[in-house]
């Protein structure tokens, strides 16, 4: 072994070659058809000419458009979006974003985000409060306490987890999860009813607090496995180091992959937060669909940017799909933001780029 | 005071003297015993709660307890070293419980329709008091829009990991990089808005006499979207792992890059791509909110993607969730049995496929 032994991804990869320049292009510095600029001594005079119309040129034009593609769709997702959003949001009578209400379809148009927006952050939230402990605590159990016979079987059914489409568990938490919430939402008000939050008379249930908890069972795989990836990767020196100085297994923990993985864990909850806010389907199955801003979490009611999409768009007309595109495209800009900070964080540190799905 | 000074004449120094002591196995039971039954005690004593207060409170009278008892023992930091490691233990466990809900829901919830009828007929004039009717129509328009975005997202993603690994350099290929990754956070439903803004409503009225056309190819538009960034993300990772000495030993013997490529790359990455493009194409075919914006749903069966409405398994568990029928439940269970069925059997393949790679990091 080396000085560093490091236990980064990338460091048991294929050959000798490839680990070197793994941030770079692979095989670049070899690449055959592109000598830089002709020897002037001419010892490639063997060598055929480069032409302009080659099938290398035309490969590398079409990959090289391919990635672009990309981009262009990010793009072309803000501009469809702002042309459909305009016209609608002309029509609006009130104020979009102070305005509750979400009557498009009426004659004279009135419609805002407040409400919605609100529910929205509310419950990403909540959710991602109940999940990132947990999906903490799996993830350190996952990369230091369990055995492996036991490690690999518990993160495959995780990442099973993450695979199974929101809409079952919108439907699960309809038809299953609201009975229990519901009684637990009657048991808070009834001993914690002094408090805001769990404050009402009911009806209970179909609330802000069922929707959280599904969103935070769909997030919790998300959080999970971006940071067993981060923990996994701490140094063994730096753990051993911690041992040998008689840490405990805790302090070792904490002293020395918790903060090696502090920016990975915190890009892991901005990617959850990014999911949470843009689920669509299970917030829609299980929110109360109530257009108000409201604290009380346990009471029917709450509502999201993107559970409301799916629940008027059935009856919306011209002027309700503009002001649904309009709550999408602030969505969109959301979700983008969030993400792209999410990104960054993890861009900073080489060895988590290259490893963070 | 160090440990020297402590030392006093008439101790001999045995292992059982030199090691610090440990909490035995058998006072970390006793103390969850007691815990519990503490726990039952005040719960039902004062009638605040049930069983599952029970737990929650136990838990935390085991963890006080044991803070306690360890720290007795073993000593402060020992003892919160052990309850540390409960509380991990916990969080697995409390993971776990909803998944087993969701998968014993399924089962026995799943169970009740399914029949040959449920997988060969649609909702066409299937009225609320009519206990029959099926998915027919959603599999087809699941595996037609699937097929399409597949079609349209692989060739798309592969290439595009193709620049990134083998000739992008520079600014503009670590832009598109950045960018791949944060599209991977888009969220379905916006999407299947830009869809709707971009195909929808303002290209298919050209080819239908200026009326805004709902299909599940538009459904396709929408899920290569969601799919595009996986694959490009799962394909270069691949290809980053193909031994550089593969591509230097077809330089060295006159290969054009492209064909070096095509011939020699790809194929020594191809099952990890193929993991890749089986792991998109499950997400794919659970995404609801896309296909409920721009093909719009429907009850008979519709084979032609390019007209008229479309529905699919996901879009039918979410109309039949929403339906009066009492007979509604039922179809809505079967069919998200069904759905997960084919989304674990493709997302469990791809990752013995992967297992079976030998491209492994």
């Amino acid at each position: 072994m080396g000085d560093y032994p490091s236990r980064s991804a990338n460091s048991e990869a294929g050959g000798s070659g490839v680990t070197a320049r793994h941030g770079g292009t692979a095989g670049s510095d070899v690449s055959p058809i592109s000598p830089a600029s002709p020897s002037p001594f001419g010892g490639g005079g063997g060598l055929p000419k480069r032409a302009r119309f080659s099938t290398e040129n035309g490969f590398r034009g079409l990959s090289r458009a391919a990635g672009a593609m990309v981009l262009v769709i990010i793009v072309a997702i803000a501009i469809f979006l702002i042309s459909k959003a305009v016209p609608a949001l002309r029509a609006n009578t009130e104020n979009f974003f102070t305005y509750e209400k979400w009557f498009p379809n009426e004659a004279k148009p009135n419609f805002g985000i407040a409400a919605l927006a609100f529910g929205t952050v509310l419950s990403s939230v909540i959710a991602l409060i109940v999940a990132v402990p947990i999906a903490l605590g799996i993830a350190l159990f996952l990369s230091h306490y369990a055995p492996r016979r036991l490690a690999t079987p518990l993160g495959f059914t995780i990442d099973l987890l993450a695979a199974v489409p929101s809409v079952v568990f919108g439907l699960w938490g309809r038809d299953v999860f609201l009975n229990p919430v519901r009684d637990f939402s009657v048991w808070l008000n009834h001993y914690f009813g002094w408090l805001p939050l769990f404050g009402g008379d009911g009806p209970f249930g179909r609330s802000i607090l069922l929707g959280s908890l599904v969103l935070a069972i769909m997030v919790l795989p998300i959080v999970t496995s971006l940071s067993r990836e981060v923990f996994r990767q701490t140094p063994t020196m730096n753990e051993e180091a911690a041992l040998a100085l008689g840490a405990t297994k805790w302090e070792m923990i904490r002293m020395s992959v918790l903060p090696y993985g502090k920016a990975g864990v915190i890009a892991a909850v901005m990617l959850g937060l990014g999911r949470a806010l843009g689920e669509t389907i299970a917030l829609a199955l299980t929110l109360g669909s109530v257009f108000a801003i409201s604290f009380n979490i346990i009471q029917n009611g709450g509502n999201s940017i993107a559970a409301n999409i799916a629940n008027t768009f059935g009856e919306a007309n011209a002027t309700g799909r503009g002001a649904l595109i309009a709550s999408g495209l602030l969505l969109f800009g959301i979700t983008l933001v969030v993400n792209m900070a999410a990104r960054a964080i993890i861009y900073r540190r080489r060895e988590f780029r290259d490893s963070a799905a | 005071m160090s440990v020297l000074e402590r030392e006093t004449d008439g101790v001999i120094m045995t292992p059982q003297n030199i090691r610090t002591r440990r909490l035995p196995l058998v006072v970390n039971v006793i103390v969850a015993v007691v815990a519990i039954g503490l726990a039952a005690a005040v719960v039902f004593g004062f009638g605040i709660g049930n069983w599952v207060l029970v737990a929650v409170l136990g838990l935390v009278f085991y963890l006080v307890g044991l803070l306690i008892v360890a720290g007795r023992v073993e000593g402060g930091r020992a003892a919160r070293d052990r309850m540390w490691k409960a509380l991990i233990y916990t969080a697995c466990i409390l993971a776990v419980l909803p998944l087993a809900s969701v998968v014993w829901t399924l089962v026995s919830k799943g169970t009740q329709r399914l029949d040959a009828n449920f997988f060969s007929s649609s909702m066409n004039n299937i009225g609320a008091r009519d206990p029959n009717g099926g998915a027919y129509h959603a599999i087809v328009g699941t595996v037609e829009q699937v097929g399409i975005a597949t079609l349209l997202a692989v060739p798309l993603g592969v290439l595009g990991a193709i620049y990134l690994v083998e000739y992008g350099r520079g600014r503009f290929a670590l832009t598109v990089r950045f960018f791949v990754d944060v599209m991977t956070g888009i969220p379905s439903i916006v999407a299947g808005l830009f869809i709707l803004a971009f195909w929808v409503l303002i290209v298919s009225p050209w080819f239908n006499n200026g009326q805004p056309r709902y299909s599940g190819f538009a459904a396709a538009l929408a899920l290569t979207v969601l799919m595009l960034p996986t694959i490009v993300r799962s394909t270069e990772e691949m290809l980053r792992l193909v031994p550089g000495p593969l591509r230097e030993g077809s330089y060295a013997l006159g290969v054009p890059q492209w064909k070096t490529i095509v011939k020699i790359v790809l194929p020594t990455a191809l099952p990890g791509i193929v993991t890749g493009i089986m792991l998109a194409v499950a997400r794919a075919a659970g995404e609801t909110a896309p296909v409920l914006l721009v093909a719009g749903g429907a009850a008979a069966i519709n084979f032609d993607p390019f007209a008229g409405n479309q529905s699919s398994l996901s879009l039918f568990v979410f109309q039949q969730a929403g339906d009066a029928s009492k007979y509604a439940p039922a179809r809505a269970w079967t069919a998200a049995m069904t759905l997960v069925a084919l989304v674990l059997i493709l997302t469990i393949a791809a990752k013995l496929l992967a297992r079976r790679n030998a491209l492994t990091r």
